[in-house]
Formats: C-alpha cells, structure tokens, sequence
C-alpha cells in the first residue's frame, strides 16, 4: 500500500545553529525526504564592495578582515596581493615568509572550525567544539602577539606586513608547532574512525569532480571530489613554490571526503610552517609604500588560495586613491550554488551535515 | 605558474571560428560582442588547448556610459587562463545572454550582478535577486545610485 503524501515546505533559518550565521533555506520535504531546496541570502549585506569605492587601499583592508571574519588574514593577503599588482609594488622577502606562515595558521584556525561545527551538526553537542577551539585559540594568541588583534587583524598592508613578529613570538610558533600534530592526532582518534561518523557522512552529499568544476567550486570541497587543484602549486605565489608540501585529495567527494581533506591539510600547513620558520631570512617587513596608493589605470585580478576556496579581488583603479571597481570573488558564496543538486533526495538531519560540510562563512557569503 | 594567455592569441583563434564576435583585444583582454558570448563561452569551453573548465568569475564594472562584463576563466587541466570582456550600453532595460547553461557555476553570480547592476541575463533559469529583496530599489553598485533618505 502507498501511502498518500503532500509536500511540505519548512523554514530553516536565519536564526538557526546550525546556518553557521544568518542563512535561511526553505525546503521543500515530501514526507521526510528534500525535493526542493531554495537558499535565500543577504542578511548579513553590507554592500562591502560599494564601500570600498569610497575608501583608499589601505583602509579597505579593515574590510576584507569583515569578510571571512574567521580567516582574516587569507581576506588580508588576498586583498594586498591585488593591489601590490595592480600598482606594481614588490614586497621584501621576509613580509612573504611571515605573511605564509600567518596565511597557514589562519588555514589551521579556520579548519579547526569547520572540523568542530561539523561535529556540532552532527549532534556532538559542544565537546568535539571545544577541544577544536582550545587549538584555535593558541593560534589566536600567536596572532595577538603579531598585531594585537585576534579576529579582525587587519596585519598585512600593500606591500608587506604591519610590523615584523616580535620576539617572543618565534619560540611561541615552535612550541605551537610542535604540540599541533598531537593533537590532531587526538582530533582524528575521535573522529575518524567513529562508527557514528563514518554512518552518518560516508556516500552522503557526494559532488563529483565534473560537477564541482562545473559549478566553480573551489578549496578543499573541490579537492574532496578528487581534483588535484590548489592555488598554492598550481599558481605559486608569495614564496610557496619553495616550500615542500602535498595536496590531500579525496576520492567521493561525499561528507566525510570533505572531513578528511581538511584535517590532512592541517598537517600540511604545520609542514609548511616548519619549513618557513627555518629559512625565514632577516631584513625589512614593509615595502616603501605611499599612505595614499594611487595605482596607474587599469584593473588587476588577484587569487589566493583561502581556507574556503579560490578568494580573489578584481580591483579596477582610475588613478585615484580609492578603488573606481573592488570585486570579491568569494569562495563561500559561489560553494553554495550547487546546494539544491546536493541536498535533494536526503532527509533533514543529512541536510544539517552536508551544508555544514561546505563550510560556509556568511560575512563571505553576503559581503 | 597559471599561464595567462595573451588576448591577441586567444582572439585569433576565436574569429577564425566565429567571424565577428571579437571588438578588439589587448595583452590581457579579449573584447567580445554581447551577443556572441554564449557562443564564445561554449568554443572555450569545448576547445583542444584552450578548454576553460572553470570560471572563476563574473563580474561588472559601470563605466558610466557602458557596462562591462568580466568573465575570468581557468582551464584546471592545462593550467592556463583568459580575461573575456563585453560591453554592454545603455541604463534602462539592459540585457546580456546568461553563461549559466555553459558553467553552472554562473548562477549566483549572474543573480548578483542583476541585483547590483541591473542587468538582466536572458536564458537564465531564476533570475531573481540573491542579495538584496525583492522590491528594493535600484541597483547600488551603479555609479549613480545615491541611496535612500534615512
């Protein structure tokens, strides 16, 4: 016997836990099953590119820090990269190495949250957040000793860094350095290999490689999907063709795939981390650059590879002191077009997961 | 390194396949006619040695007396990428053919450039605004848009 449904339509946010922000879906189910998902967005819109349009290029870095406020620095980096070429000034070699090695630890910081929320969203109340953030927090401190700010750090400038690292903060890495590892590896013996877990995320909200480039994905949910594509070698900028690492992979591109890619990239960035702290040569951190950068005519499109994705700013100057054009093209935003193809078909407690997934920061998302 | 193609070559190739589509290029740009992008779009995509798999990003940009349309592509396989320009004029009732059949991944992002720019792609699936409601008016990213009274 079949039995007679009719489909119902919820309302998931935008004050909802597990929307990591302000995002509202309204879904569609037909009995317990997705058939219709659609995301509605813009409650966190602050018209951040207009802004820029009447700020010079130095103050729109305090911007970008409110973009991805949980990955400032990669908002940071991308954003002066941009106007370094587009104005075509060169940065010392020193600014690179402390601008990779505060790049890679804001990485760690923004996957610890990624790895906690998801667990969040699986029903793991707090615990597995918590031993995250007890990480996060360490690199928050390191970031403190650099700038002293911790979450808008607002620490690179077009062309180099605020001021050098104190002192006390090399030793301070070391030590970061050198516990980190263990405690990913505590991370994993939680999780990893949790019968809950892998039943929860293992063939859930797969999107396969041609589909991810397809629907311009990019980050670790693109190389979940098993497309070896990372800016940080396909397209090396600052001095990462110079340092060893690899890129995790995954073979799906389902839940856990996307898990799995991010603790392995924590490693990876830790590799790197070593690596600069051993060649990391003396010298000044900021080049001479004018307050008032007026960049020639022109437009300059710049990438970098951030904890969510491919984060660029296309930056249009008419010679004057602030930006005629300033585009984000933001991970977070674009991540989530493919959303309805992913969820329909699973049930409500799998979409939870499988948005939690893709690891979405809204301040991004919405600009 | 991600090659960047130079703007003559790739124009070249476009007009020995379609006649007419390319205005002009530059070292990094290619200009292209409006209403060829589709066309344009698809013969990069599907091309030996160009095959742009992947579009990074659209955009606009109000020139005041036009509008332009920036595509950025990548080719992930071949590691290369292209700039695509296109002018499009006027201020009322401004219309461009979607990408969004070509790259999905053109969806939101053609969605947010009719909410900010108001320009309307044609063949897009849900064109609706994406940041902004429904009913808000004008486009803000235009260079006259003054805003509303507090």
């Amino acid at each position: 016997m079949t039995l007679k449904t009719e489909p119902v339509t919820i309302n998931l946010g935008p004050q909802h836990p597990s929307t990591h922000g302000v995002f509202r879906l309204r879904v569609t189910f037909d009995g317990e099953v997705i058939v219709d998902v659609e995301p509605v967005l813009g409650y966190l819109h602050r018209g951040s590119e207009k802004l820029a349009e009447g700020r010079t290029y130095v103050q729109i870095v305090t911007l970008t820090d409110r973009m991805d406020y949980i990955a400032s620095m990669s908002n940071n980096l991308a954003y002066v990269r941009a106007v370094e070429k587009l104005a075509g000034i060169e940065v010392p070699e020193r600014a690179q190495y402390i601008r990779v090695i505060s790049a890679e630890l804001q990485r760690i910081a923004s996957h610890l949250m990624a790895t906690g929320f998801l667990l969040n969203d699986l029903g793991a109340l707090a615990t597995p957040l918590m031993y995250c953030f007890r990480e996060r927090e360490r690199i928050l401190d390191l970031f403190e000793m650099l700038c002293g700010a911790r979450i808008t750090l607002s620490y690179m400038r077009p062309g180099g860094v605020f001021q050098d690292a104190p002192e006390d903060f090399w030793p301070a890495l070391e030590d970061f350095t050198n516990v980190m590892p263990t405690y990913i590896d505590e991370l994993e013996r939680l999780i990893s290999g949790n019968e809950i877990v892998l039943t929860r995320t293992r063939e859930v909200g797969i999107l396969n490689d041609v589909d991810a480039v397809d629907y311009s994905i990019s980050g670790p949910m693109l190389r979940a999907a098993g497309v070896e594509w990372d800016l940080r070698k396909a397209d090396p900028y600052e001095i990462y063709d110079r340092l060893d690492f690899d890129i995790p992979i995954g073979a799906l591109g389902d839940t856990f795939d996307r898990y799995i890619v991010r603790i392995q990239e924590m490693r990876e960035s830790i590799r790197i981390i070593r690596q600069c702290v051993d060649s990391i040569p003396e010298g000044p951190t900021r080049a001479e650059a004018p307050y008032f950068i007026r960049p020639p005519e022109g437009d300059a499109y710049a990438a970098v590879e951030s904890p969510k994705g491919e984060l660029g700013f296309y930056l249009v100057s008419d010679g004057g002191i602030s930006p005629y054009r300033c585009h984000v093209r933001a991970p977070s935003f674009i991540n989530i077009t493919p959303l309805r193809d992913m969820l329909i078909g699973w049930k409500m407690s799998d979409l939870i997961i499988i948005f939690g997934s893709i690891d979405i920061v809204l301040g991004e998302v919405d600009r | 390194m991600t090659r960047m193609l130079a703007g003559m070559d790739v124009a070249r190739q476009i007009n020995a396949e379609l006649p007419g589509s390319v205005v002009k290029s530059s070292n990094g740009d290619v200009f292209i006619e409006l209403a060829s992008i589709p066309d344009v779009a698809q013969y990069l995509k599907d091309t030996d040695g160009l095959e742009f798999s992947f579009l990074s990003s659209i955009t606009a940009v109000d020139y005041v007396e036009y509008f332009e349309l920036v595509y950025h592509l990548t080719s992930l396989k071949l590691n290369q990428s292209v700039v695509i320009k296109a002018h499009c004029y006027g201020r009322d009732e401004l219309t461009a053919p979607s990408v969004s059949g070509i790259w999905r991944g053109a969806d939101f992002q053609e969605r947010e450039v009719w909410d900010l720019f108001g320009i309307k792609f044609e063949g897009h699936p849900n064109l609706k605004r994406i940041l902004l409601w429904e009913g808000f008016p004008g486009h803000p990213l235009r260079k006259d848009f003054l805003g509303q009274d507090p």
